[in-house]
């Protein structure tokens, strides 16, 4: 469907026309996701798809949020949460005040279930979980703490998986199809759009959780952002990828340990 | 993005399977000739999520190298790369590897679909891909794709696979180059991929 060309000429377009910079994407499953765009939208031809990109922005929005992936759920890799549960949470529990920052948040369902930790843990008031990505609508979905609730199976699955030991229906009243999530958990959360390719560092934490977005990147951006991390880490401060991501071979990991069961979380040495 | 190095590999075998596939791999993999000159990529649909024993198991069935897919990995002759659990496998232009966690596609992640036409996209006549045993249709519809972009098709005899469904459906919407057992699927490659 698209040639190699085609999607390249678009990218740069978009650079000028928007300002987002796509061009830092690993390319094999953007071209993927931009022909299942293509089809979804029933564009004619390729040029079709440009100049409705490129003449509304209410449609480039749209196509924002269609070709990166927003695929998430609450408490994935259960173990994952498991370790921040048994071993990273005890030490934020140290400090007076928390400052966690999910980068690439999408709808929201890790910053919930952190939230959740952080309430069991007791540490929640004295916390705030900052949330940002680069759609405006998945901010709002995770804003709104209002999920399908075909999907609470599964987040209730992975919860009990993760060390979970009360009722995770007592996080949310049911309301026909959706659960609504209790406010008290959103209220310690903050969300903002923010760009990993072209924003910068805006606060020190000690927690940073940026999983299954650095996957999508060429190493020069994987790179850039990971300087990024650094610089908004506090000393000692922890960093969590996804489970198939790593710091190793990158230019910060001299200065990183990777915690001791093998999650994919490193702590920053000094 | 485009560069292409002296050594990148003009060939690829990719394998997809689903349940029953795996005891056709522990047979397979013993008879693959042990200086391959192509890389091979695994995908197998499997249950467990976090299970890591796979590449041990597999590594212990043959002399070829034997790894989980990493992003950014380098396509290498006579190493085999098994998708890993919960991610789709794709393959770029300069023959890295690339991770996609976006959703399942036929009931699967890793998909075998997903990794059979992005292979056809970067290798085009030089992929092989071969379907095992399955109960999905996961992989019938980018054979089309395959045999379109000029690859070979191969796909496992379905009276000797221990669920037919899968190869039955490869065979009945394409027009797929083989049907071979586990044997001779062995010896194709074997005799096709002469170091």
């Amino acid at each position: 469907m698209t040639t190699n060309e085609e999607l390249e000429g678009l990218l740069e377009e978009i650079i000028q026309y928007y300002g987002y910079d796509f061009t830092g994407y690993s390319r094999a499953s953007l071209m993927r996701r931009v022909n299942a765009f293509y089809v979804k939208e029933r564009c004619n031809s390729f040029a079709d798809l440009r100049q409705r990109v490129l003449e509304n922005q209410a449609f480039f929005i749209h196509f924002v949020e269609e070709v990166t992936v927003n695929v998430t759920e609450m408490f994935r890799d259960p173990g994952f949460y498991n370790t921040l549960r048994t071993e990273i949470v005890p030490v934020l529990a140290t400090y007076p005040f928390i400052r966690i920052w999910h980068a690439g948040c999408s709808t929201g369902e890790e910053v919930y279930s952190m939230a959740i930790l952080l309430k069991e843990a007791g540490l929640l008031h004295k916390a705030i979980l900052y949330a940002t990505d680069l759609n405006q609508k998945v901010l709002e979905k995770a804003k709104a703490g209002i999920f399908p609730m075909s999907q609470m199976r599964q987040n209730s699955e992975n919860y009990i998986k993760a060390g979970g030991r009360h009722e995770f229906s007592s996080y949310y009243t049911a309301n026909y199809n959706f659960a609504r999530f209790d406010k008290a958990l959103s209220d310690k959360m903050v969300f903002s759009t923010h760009n990993l390719v072209s924003d910068s560092s805006f606060n020190e934490f000690q927690l940073i959780l940026c999983r299954n977005v650095l996957i999508y990147f060429d190493k020069d951006l994987q790179a850039r952002v990971l300087q990024l991390f650094d610089k908004s880490l506090d000393s000692l401060g922890f960093l969590a990828l996804g489970s198939k991501e790593s710091l190793k071979f990158s230019a910060i990991a001299p200065y990183y340990s990777q915690i001791a069961n093998k999650e994919k979380i490193w702590r920053k040495k000094r | 993005m485009e560069k292409e190095t002296m050594t990148s590999p003009e060939k690829l075998i990719v394998i997809g399977g689903s349940s029953g596939s795996l005891e056709v791999l522990m047979n397979l993999l013993p008879l693959l000739g042990k200086r391959l000159p192509v890389p091979v990529i695994i995908v197998l649909h499997r249950n467990n999520q976090s299970d890591n024993g796979l590449v041990e198991l597999f590594a212990s069935k043959t002399k070829l190298t034997v790894k989980e897919a990493d992003e950014k990995d380098i396509l290498v002759p006579g190493t085999v790369y098994i998708a890993a659990p919960d991610y789709h496998l794709l393959i770029e232009q300069d023959k890295t590897l690339s991770l996609d966690a976006s959703a399942k596609v036929n009931f699967s992640r890793p998909s075998i679909d997903v990794t059979f036409s992005s292979a056809a996209d970067v290798f085009g006549k030089g992929l092989t891909a071969i379907l095992l045993s399955g109960a999905n249709a996961d992989g019938a519809d980018a054979m089309i794709y395959v045999k379109e972009c000029g690859g070979k098709l191969i796909v496992q005899d379905p009276d000797e696979a221990l669920v037919g469904y899968m190869p039955r459906q490869a065979i009945e919407q394409n027009d797929v180059d083989m049907i071979l057992g586990v044997v001779e699927i062995a010896e194709w490659i074997n005799t096709e991929f002469r170091d």
